[in-house]
């Protein structure tokens, strides 16, 4: 393939480039529950299967515990499905992930991030994407509208792969990236999407004239076979994810790895986080290389599987480190990204200074003048876990 | 019968079970404490217990007289209780 693809230059909010790609993926059954924590994502993609835009089923169920289910039905009857939910839909999902990825469905979903309740709140926290991180599904994490768009279409071919079957979810920030608009591309049509992203080919698909059974009870005598292949199948989807990444850029023109790294070769301190922050943390590390002090950024725009070997690769000689979490594990050593970071770190032997910033929950700013504070702490302290932007 | 793997790696994919009526070969008689032992003197070939086995294990011979299947046999007892002569005795397994 080479970059003869046509492309569109517009400017949509995370939601609505979310829903445009789903649209370019030509699924065919969407599956939502329709009101808050929804975002307009699905509000969108009602609207093109009304107009007629797009040929799909438009499933608006009574809870999110009903939209995963119906998304997982039809995934395995062997549809191309999507659903999206964000916090407290997410939470109310949480039986249905596991199976989900349990059952191999390759079922794509957006996470428009947001903070858990009490209190009530609708804006940004990583809660919901942590929250799944255990379940078995693949979690990619978008830094912007660009790349939530990107990222959705990448997701299919990765989670439809043969040799991966397991289901993925794109995170985008909680109006950061949900609600805002920016410039980006997009393709034309599902058409010329189809060369990247041709028409699913299940395996298994259930089927009344040949039939098989999902879900079987498997007690103490396979059970522990199931989940150990279930675990190897999330590792082993890595060099595949690599590769759907290097088909994109040369569909696309846009590059993708597992995570991003700015100024990093000489870096004696290394922010390492997830999401929308990434822009303004590279910001202030292109501010502070001007003063010359030597410091690099890591985002992870895959953050299941863990992207271990390429983290260690790009922090290894690092001497401190700051580990930046949007959500807070209470009662745990840290944040949830400082838990994988630290171990990471301790599987390949290595022990630099870490402190953990926790920071901007529930859509509180994290503003440069904080980027400043987290640099001097790690420098000039031994501080192990800090709030920043918090009062007191 | 059904193979039974060995090897995790060996396991269909997400453990589905992608051919039909594989439950027959699934051995359930070892859940069994007790044992239906039909007495053939005191059936009335009235096939009750046919009727009632909710899991298909008594086996319908060509003269109407029964037979118990042991391999699926739970030992739940309702051909016992369900037989108007009493021709069904429950056994404690290991006692015979």
């Amino acid at each position: 393939m080479s970059i003869t693809v046509r492309q569109i230059r517009t400017g949509l909010n995370g939601d609505e480039a979310v829903a445009y790609a789903v649209k370019h993926a030509n699924v065919d059954v969407i599956s939502a529950y329709p009101i808050t924590p929804q975002t307009i994502i699905v509000e969108r993609l009602s609207e093109f299967v009304y107009n007629g835009e797009l040929d799909a089923e438009f499933i608006p169920v009574e809870s999110e515990h009903s939209a995963l289910s119906a998304a997982l039905g039809a995934s395995l009857a062997g549809a191309r499905v999507f659903t999206a939910t964000a916090s407290q839909g997410l939470a109310l999902m949480y039986e249905i992930l596991y199976i989900t990825s349990s059952l191999r469905a390759p079922v794509v979903m957006a996470l428009g991030n947001r903070a858990f309740s009490a209190p009530i709140n609708i804006h940004c926290s990583h809660d919901d994407a942590y929250a799944a991180r255990d379940a078995g599904w693949i979690q990619f994490f978008a830094e912007t509208v660009q790349e939530a768009y990107d990222l959705t279409l990448i997701a299919y071919r990765v989670s439809e792969d043969r040799d991966v079957l397991l289901p993925s979810i794109i995170n985008l920030d909680g109006f950061i990236l949900t609600h805002s608009v920016e410039p980006l591309n997009i393709f034309a049509d599902s058409e010329e999407v189809s060369r990247f992203l041709p028409e699913r080919k299940p395996v298994n698909p259930i089927d009344p004239d040949n039939p098989i059974t999902y879900g079987p009870l498997a007690l103490p005598d396979y059970y522990m076979e199931i989940k150990r292949q279930q675990a190897e199948a999330i590792y082993s989807s890595k060099p595949i994810i690599n590769r759907v990444f290097e088909e994109y850029k040369e569909f696309s023109g846009r590059r993708y790895s597992p995570l991003k790294t700015l100024y990093i070769d000489d870096a004696e301190t290394i922010f390492v986080l997830l999401g929308s922050t990434a822009g303004t943390i590279r910001h202030m590390v292109r501010k502070w290389r001007r003063e010359n002090k030597r410091v690099g950024v890591v985002s992870l725009t895959l953050y299941r599987p863990f992207p271990e070997e390429e983290l260690i690769e790009a922090i290894k000689d690092a001497k401190n480190i700051v580990v930046m979490d949007r959500s807070f594990s209470y009662g745990s050593p840290g944040g949830q990204l400082f838990m994988d970071v630290s171990s990471t770190l301790l599987k390949y032997g290595l022990s630099p200074r870490i402190l953990n910033v926790i920071y901007g929950l529930g859509g509180r700013d994290f503003t440069p003048d904080l980027a400043e504070k987290a640099l001097h702490l790690v420098v000039e302290t031994d501080e192990k876990i800090v709030w920043l932007g918090v009062r007191g | 019968m059904v193979k039974w793997p060995n090897k995790w790696m060996e396991l269909p994919i997400g453990g589905v079970i992608n051919v039909p009526a594989t439950s027959v070969d699934v051995k359930t008689g070892t859940w069994r404490s007790h044992r239906p032992v039909v007495n053939l003197d005191k059936c009335i070939k009235c096939l009750m217990c046919w009727v009632s086995c909710p899991d298909n294990s008594i086996i319908r011979l060509d003269d109407d007289y029964v037979d118990v299947d042991y391999y699926h046999c739970k030992g739940c007892g309702i051909c016992a209780n369900v037989c108007p002569t009493d021709a069904i005795d429950m056994v404690e397994e290991g006692g015979i």
